[in-house]
């Protein structure tokens, strides 16, 4: 075939491409690695999964080694990726505020379609920091998300479903339609029904 | 490393063939309208009538019987829409004296978006289920057309999977009942051998830039007994069916593909099918936990559907796009949605399955070569996205 393809600019940004290519910090070890906090967030039902575990300085309260395993698409895998770099030396209190758009950021920007594949990433070392936290008596140190995800395949929390009630979706269907929760695997159906219900009780009635 | 350049998504759309070239590089001098009386436009028409004839001739069809569209998309939709249409004035109106589909769960988003549209202009709409090789329940389909006529769409060869349906005896089942019956047949002609006038189908749809042809035309057959209202209208082109000046150039080069396929198809049918064989064989005894999705037998030799649980199907087609090897995935991530393809569902393919599922498709250019490079890339990269996957491939279950 002719060499015309290798002239046309690759699907992701080049630092994307880079990071899938040579993916950095991947779990090898997953049976024998001392972990200090472990995070496990997604459903491989939904085609993503991701895990980051952690090393912790207990003394500096910084991250000494950041490893992960992911499922999912080059965007997953890339921003898992980058992730891990970022995180290594920072403070654990640094690293929770990571957003998604910090990670996308890191990666020379990411397409619309491809942000929800970032997000994983530190939703999973959150909940690596959270499960350090418990495991050393910190409990008090534990930040609970002030939102709740309700739909895990389309990362839609609680907040996004009570706009929608309130932007006037009623039904299972309109939930769908204006935040996507519920168009994969459906199993938070029930869920979405009864929080229409209880959102809608709670502005309208 | 020597990249080799590897084409394995010829369902996708196809490379021109270069002799078609050469017949679309004569005709750009022939400018004329075909509509127009005079000596150019009657230059431009010669060329359309040939090539008219020769894509009728393909199908056993007549050249009468051959209204060419922009896509085979179009063709589809022009079909489905005379349910839809609402005009008294419609010479057909009078005719078709129901308003309902019948299509099956595993067709082209261009006959899935549509008939979701007709059912909010108020046509019933019934999808019949297929088995686990994608084939139409018979049983179903019969049920359903007892409960009164309708517009039957079924495909001929599914382009995710590649599994072929009896389109014949569903064309006696649906005229038993006294209903019209289309087949979208874009991912069938030019791969196996197809008779209208043996399958008694009232519609046929088939596009050129998936037999080596040029893109931007398709073309729909009608029975000529069988009902019809047009999609485009305001003009007198195609017969009064499809208005607008037609695209001379397409045309021509979509007469000359299908000449070539007759000489080609039938030798090239027997290659790929060895191909595939070798494809399999290769695949299976280096990768664990593999699953071939489609009918073993009733499938085109070009198409082969595999599923690799525990690696996400998007990152596989990148790893092989960066090794230099084109194909495509039924992998939600890489469509944008996060719906896994619905072909997969509909056979009841596993979702962790279905994430993890590429469809490789050969072609005329496809050479022995290019599948011993697959053999000897693809296992690798299952094996490395598997090693930084949280999912255990063994883990899973295909039930």
């Amino acid at each position: 075939m002719s060499e015309t393809g290798s002239k046309v600019e690759w699907v992701y940004s080049e630092k994307l491409k880079e990071h899938f290519m040579n993916p950095r910090n991947i779990l090898e070890d997953e049976e024998t690695y001392q972990d200090d906090g472990k995070g496990i967030v997604g459903n491989m039902k939904c085609g993503d999964e991701m895990m980051i575990v952690i090393k912790v300085d207990k003394e500096k309260g910084t991250i000494t080694d950041c490893k992960w395993k992911t499922y999912g698409c080059a965007s997953a895998i890339a921003s898992t990726s980058i992730l891990s770099e970022m995180v290594i030396g920072m403070t654990l209190e640094d690293a929770y505020n990571i957003s998604p758009k910090d990670v996308a950021k890191e990666l020379g920007g990411l397409p619309i379609h491809k942000v929800h594949c970032s997000v994983l990433g530190d939703k999973a070392l959150k909940a690596a920091i959270n499960d350090y936290y418990k495991r050393n008596g910190l409990q008090h140190k534990v930040k609970e998300e002030e939102t709740r995800v309700v739909c895990h395949c389309m990362n839609v929390t609680d907040k996004e479903i009570e706009e929608a009630v309130l932007d006037g979706a009623r039904t299972f269907l309109e939930i769908q339609e204006k935040t996507k929760a519920g168009t994969v695997c459906s199993e938070c159906k029930e869920d979405i029904l009864n929080l229409i219900e209880k959102y809608r009780k709670e502005h309208f009635d | 490393m020597v990249i080799r350049r590897v084409y394995l998504d010829n369902n996708a759309t196809t490379p021109l063939h270069p002799m078609v070239k050469e017949e679309i590089i004569k005709a750009m001098d022939v400018f004329g309208n075909p509509s127009s009386l005079h000596q150019f436009g009657r230059a431009a028409k010669v060329m359309m009538v040939e090539a008219r004839e020769a894509v009728a001739s393909f199908i056993g069809a007549s050249p009468e019987e051959i209204v060419f569209t922009g896509s085979g998309s179009e063709a589809n939709n022009t079909v489905l829409s005379i349910l839809a249409c609402p005009s008294k004035q419609c010479s057909y109106f009078e005719s078709i004296k129901f308003n309902k589909v019948i299509t099956s769960v595993i067709e082209h988003p261009c006959v899935m978006e549509t008939v979701k549209c007709l059912a909010g202009r108020n046509t019933v709409v019934k999808y019949i289920n297929v088995d686990r090789y994608g084939k139409i329940i018979m049983d179903e389909l019969e049920e359903e057309l007892k409960r009164g006529p309708a517009l039957v769409s079924i495909m001929t060869a599914n382009n995710e999977i590649g599994t072929i349906q009896d389109i014949k005896k569903i064309a006696q089942l649906a005229h038993r009942y006294e209903s019209l019956i289309h087949t979208d047949a874009v991912q069938a002609v030019g791969k196996i051998p197809v008779k209208v006038n043996d399958w008694g189908v009232d519609f046929l749809t088939l596009s050129a830039h998936k037999l080596y042809g040029p893109k931007g035309i398709g073309a729909l057959y009608i029975h000529k007994n069988t009902p019809f209202c047009p999609l485009i209208r305001g003009g007198h082109q195609e017969n009064g069916r499809r208005a607008g000046t037609e695209n001379t150039l397409g045309i021509v080069g979509f007469g000359k593909a299908v000449e070539l396929r007759k000489a080609e198809m039938t030798a090239e049918h027997e290659r790929l099918l060895s191909y595939k064989e070798k494809l399999k064989e290769g695949l299976q005894s280096k990768i664990e936990h593999i699953h071939f999705n489609g009918h073993p037998e009733d499938c085109l030799a070009n198409t082969l559907n595999v599923s690799f649980p525990g690696a996400e199907g998007e990152a596989i087609l990148l790893y092989l796009d960066l090794a230099g090897i084109a194909v495509s995935t039924g992998s939600a991530c890489a469509s944008g949605s996060l719906d896994p393809s619905h072909v997969l569902l509909g056979i009841g393919v596993p979702i962790e399955y279905a994430h993890g599922s590429i469809r490789i498709s050969m072609g005329r250019d496809t050479a022995e070569e290019d599948i011993d490079y697959m053999i000897e890339v693809l296992p690798g990269i299952i094996k490395r996205i598997r090693s930084m996957s949280t999912v255990d491939a063994g883990g899973i279950k295909n039930e």
